[in-house]
């Protein structure tokens, strides 16, 4: 979590290059979730003062697309691929197997914060169905058995650091 | 600088790489995720260790996505020869072997390279380039999409230059010549689209151009913008001039950063050469274009949504009329057209309509792109004349199915799209027999299914993805789809009823009628299409409660054959991640179905010597086994 402060300095420093026109709200909302990870309250508040409109238009905008996040992200985000392609190739058992190992739900982070869970409609590696992506790194034609070795190195990797 | 100018001095640059050897390396997506971006360091790596200065030249995708990653080597008065699965590993090899010395090791190769960006590049081993005829795809894989030089060189703005000496109803005459319909699925005439905006009064004018790809399991407007995207930026500028526009959007999905990075590039690059700006070419047209990203929500596909979502509002559609062309973006006349109808632009304006006329079927002219992905040995992407049947694009291009496993279905179209039987394999693709038959053009996603897939589960799960997707706005929409999907998830759990299918026939009636744009008139297209072609399916998990494909969760168990399965081995007991399986040395094993996830790791870790883990439906099949058998011996 980012305190108020930090939030109010991020977004005074993204508001200083757009402009107030209406079309900057989805651009201000992506901008403040690449820096933050997520949009707080505040600084969705922050925007509907700086574009002079009511606060639950921005809310209501920011809860419509898929995109926007309200939590803060796991250090190693998951996400698994529901496509066409993923599911055909059995891409249920590999979402089930995920839950299952991380012990949280799709559009979850887990408590301590290190893994965080999403489910998407498609990344388009179909060739290489069914994926998984974990931090950026795509895992593919995965199994339930491949998906608990994917994940037991980010797992020691994580507690690694919390002995450091 | 003038058209001329600005010609030979691509050309120039392009000769000078020609004259020496250089590497090409697929870094599109689809090569990224199979480890390209590694291939790229270790082809640098290895040349800096041996003291080489070879080009390494990052290129698009030339849509044989099952053998990425793809390397092409070219050298002066030699092959270009291409390398399919490309590792790390083997890099070294390729380096010493034909970029340092003479041997092309062919055992790694493909094939090689033919052709230029002008006519179209090909690989004249692979048969499946016999029946392609690429248009848009001619230059992909093949040029730097980084590299605006690459595309001049291999014919690019050479149809603007042309189009800024042609007339406004010229341009649009030859576009009705040609019989273009739009590309982005419902294969609407594009000359009527830009007629309607170039005679509207109204000003400013805009230009939009459609990239909000989000069919699951279709890319190709993503492999297009990563590989070309100068093409549509062209075809972009030139409908700026036929209607009367200076200002164009181009709206991408958020999810394609690398297309909106190389977009971002690509526009930079065409402004400073001014293809882009004020006075283009020194005419007295102007044209800017700015990139929208959205923010994830499949409706901002529909036209009306879309707009909406670069006005920065909720994209939710609105009734047409009054369509774009009378009042779109901002209450103002906007053309609206996909990414691949704006990249033929170009093309029908250097060659002319009736070129473009003569390529296609009657009522669908040109060629189609087409994803190819599921159960098909070369997933990937295709580009074949309107008109090629649907066997040909499987067999032919796609090589089959994987495994010599049966042929079910293909999948055309997307959520809004159906599932057309193998008896329809013989139809051509166009726009109208594939909505004859039940299924739409869409935007060209095509996922092959088999005999393993179960199309019940296949409708669920489409509609399911619309249900998610719906904006909520059209009640039939956000509910009806609901009841559709319960009725679906019932029958695929068991718990299916006699009249359920009359059911879901008059729901999806219904939603069709009841919904203002694409997504729910055509949400009920995948059920429709399955209860049409495969209504024994849904017989089976109606009366018999069996899943004939084994998929359904709840219709399905795994079972370990006792005559097959070896005492000693214990591989699945243990992997079984919820210690389902029990049985001690000497003893059978037996699934405890109480505790099994149905994960099917069993039947994956099963040696394939034994081969003893089966997957049975109806649940009622399962034998049940007595304890005095466990103990017996092999």
């Amino acid at each position: 979590m980012v305190t108020e402060e930090q939030v109010d300095q991020v977004i005074a420093e993204i508001f200083r290059s757009y402009g107030k026109d209406r079309k900057n709200l989805v651009p201000l909302l992506q901008a403040i979730q690449v820096k933050l990870g997520y949009l707080p309250k505040e600084a969705m508040k922050g925007i509907a003062s700086f574009l002079e409109i009511p606060e639950v238009e921005v809310w209501g905008v920011a809860t419509f697309y898929n995109q926007f996040r309200f939590v803060p992200l796991g250090k190693y985000h998951t996400t698994v691929c529901m496509g066409t392609a993923c599911h055909l190739a059995r891409g249920r058992l590999i979402l089930e197997a995920v839950e299952r190992e991380l012990d949280i739900k799709v559009g979850q982070t887990a408590e301590d914060g290190i893994f965080s869970l999403e489910r998407v409609a498609c990344i388009g590696c179909c060739m290489l169905a069914p994926v998984i992506v974990i931090k950026d790194r795509i895992y593919p034609k995965m199994t339930p058995f491949k998906v608990e070795e994917a994940l037991v190195s980010y797992k020691q990797e994580a507690k690694r650091e919390l002995k450091e | 600088m003038t058209f001329e100018e600005i010609n030979n001095r691509a050309k120039s640059e392009w000769q000078a790489l020609q004259k020496g050897s250089y590497i090409l390396v697929g870094t599109a997506t689809c090569g990224r995720a199979a480890g390209a971006l590694d291939v790229v360091d270790a082809f640098g790596k290895e040349m800096k260790r041996r003291g080489l200065e070879v080009p390494i030249i990052q290129v698009g995708c030339i849509g044989l996505c099952h053998a990425e990653p793809l390397v092409t080597i070219s050298k002066p008065d030699s092959l270009r020869v291409v390398y399919h699965n490309v590792t790390q590993e083997i890099v070294p090899r390729l380096v010493e072997g034909y970029v340092a010395g003479d041997d092309p090791c062919l055992e790694l190769a493909l094939g090689t390279l033919e052709g230029d960006g002008e006519e179209t590049v090909y690989i004249p081993e692979l048969s499946r380039f016999e029946r392609e005829l690429r248009l848009i795809l001619r230059r992909c894989g093949y040029i730097d999409p980084e590299n605006i030089n690459h595309y001049i060189v291999n014919g690019g703005y050479s149809g603007l230059e042309k189009a800024l000496n042609m007339s406004p109803e010229k341009i649009i005459g030859e576009l009705k010549k040609s019989g273009l319909r739009g590309r982005g699925g419902a294969g609407f005439p594009t000359h009527q689209k830009w007629e309607l905006c170039r005679k509207a009064r109204n000003i400013p004018k805009y230009v939009i151009c459609n990239a909000d790809e989000g069919d699951p399991g279709a890319f190709m407007d993503r492999v297009v913008l990563e590989s070309d995207p100068q093409q549509v930026i062209e075809g972009m500028i030139i409908a700026g001039y036929a209607i009367g526009a200076e200002q164009g959007y181009i709206y991408v999905r958020a999810e394609y950063p690398l297309a909106i990075e190389r977009i971002q590039i690509a526009l930079e690059q065409a402004k400073e050469l001014g293809f882009l700006g004020d006075n283009i070419l020194g005419s007295d047209f102007g044209f800017h274009i700015e990139i929208a990203a959205g923010a994830g929500a499949f409706v901002s596909g529909e036209e009306t949504a879309l707009m909406a979502a670069i006005e920065g509002k909720m994209s939710t559609p609105r009734p047409r009329p009054p369509y774009p062309a009378e009042s779109g973006l901002w209450g103002r006349p906007t053309l609206l057209n996909n990414v691949k109808t704006f990249a033929n632009v170009p093309l029908i304006t250097e060659r002319g309509g009736d070129w473009f006329a003569s390529i296609g079927t009657e009522g669908s002219k040109g060629t189609a792109v087409f994803t190819l992905a599921g159960k098909v040995a070369n997933s990937g992407l295709t580009e074949v004349p309107m008109g090629t049947t649907l066997r040909q694009l499987v067999y032919d291009i796609g090589g089959g199915i994987t495994e010599d496993k049966l042929f079910k279905a293909v999948q055309i179209g997307g959520p809004s799209g159906g599932c057309l039987a193998e008896s329809l394999l013989d139809i051509p693709i166009d726009y109208d027999s594939l909505r004859e038959a039940g299924s739409m053009m869409g935007s060209g996603g095509m996922i092959v299914m088999d005999e393993d897939n179960c199309m019940v589960d296949a409708a669920r799960f489409f509609l399911d993805f619309s249900t998610k997707e719906s904006c909520g706005k059209c009640t039939m929409c956000r509910l009806g789809t609901v009841q559709m999907l319960h009725i679906l998830e019932d029958i695929t759990a068991g718990r299916g009823k006699i009249g359920d299918i009359d059911l879901l026939l008059e729901l999806a009636e219904d939603v069709k009628v009841g919904s203002l744009c694409g997504l729910g008139k055509t949400a009920p297209n995948p059920v429709l299409t399955t209860l049409r072609y495969f209504k024994d399916e849904y017989g089976a998990h109606i009366l018999e409660k069996c899943c004939p494909a084994r998929v359904c969760p709840e219709l399905t168990v795994y079972y370990i054959l006792p005559d097959k399965c070896d005492r000693a081995c214990e591989h699945c007991i243990l992997t079984c991640p919820t210690e389902a399986i029990k049985g001690d040395k000497g003893e059978v094993k037996i699934i405890d179905q109480e505790k099994c996830s149905k994960c099917g790791t069993c039947l994956e870790v099963c040696p394939l010597e034994y081969d003893a883990v089966v997957k049975l439906s109806p649940v009622s099949s399962l034998p049940s086994l007595k304890l005095s058998e466990r103990k017996s011996k092999k």
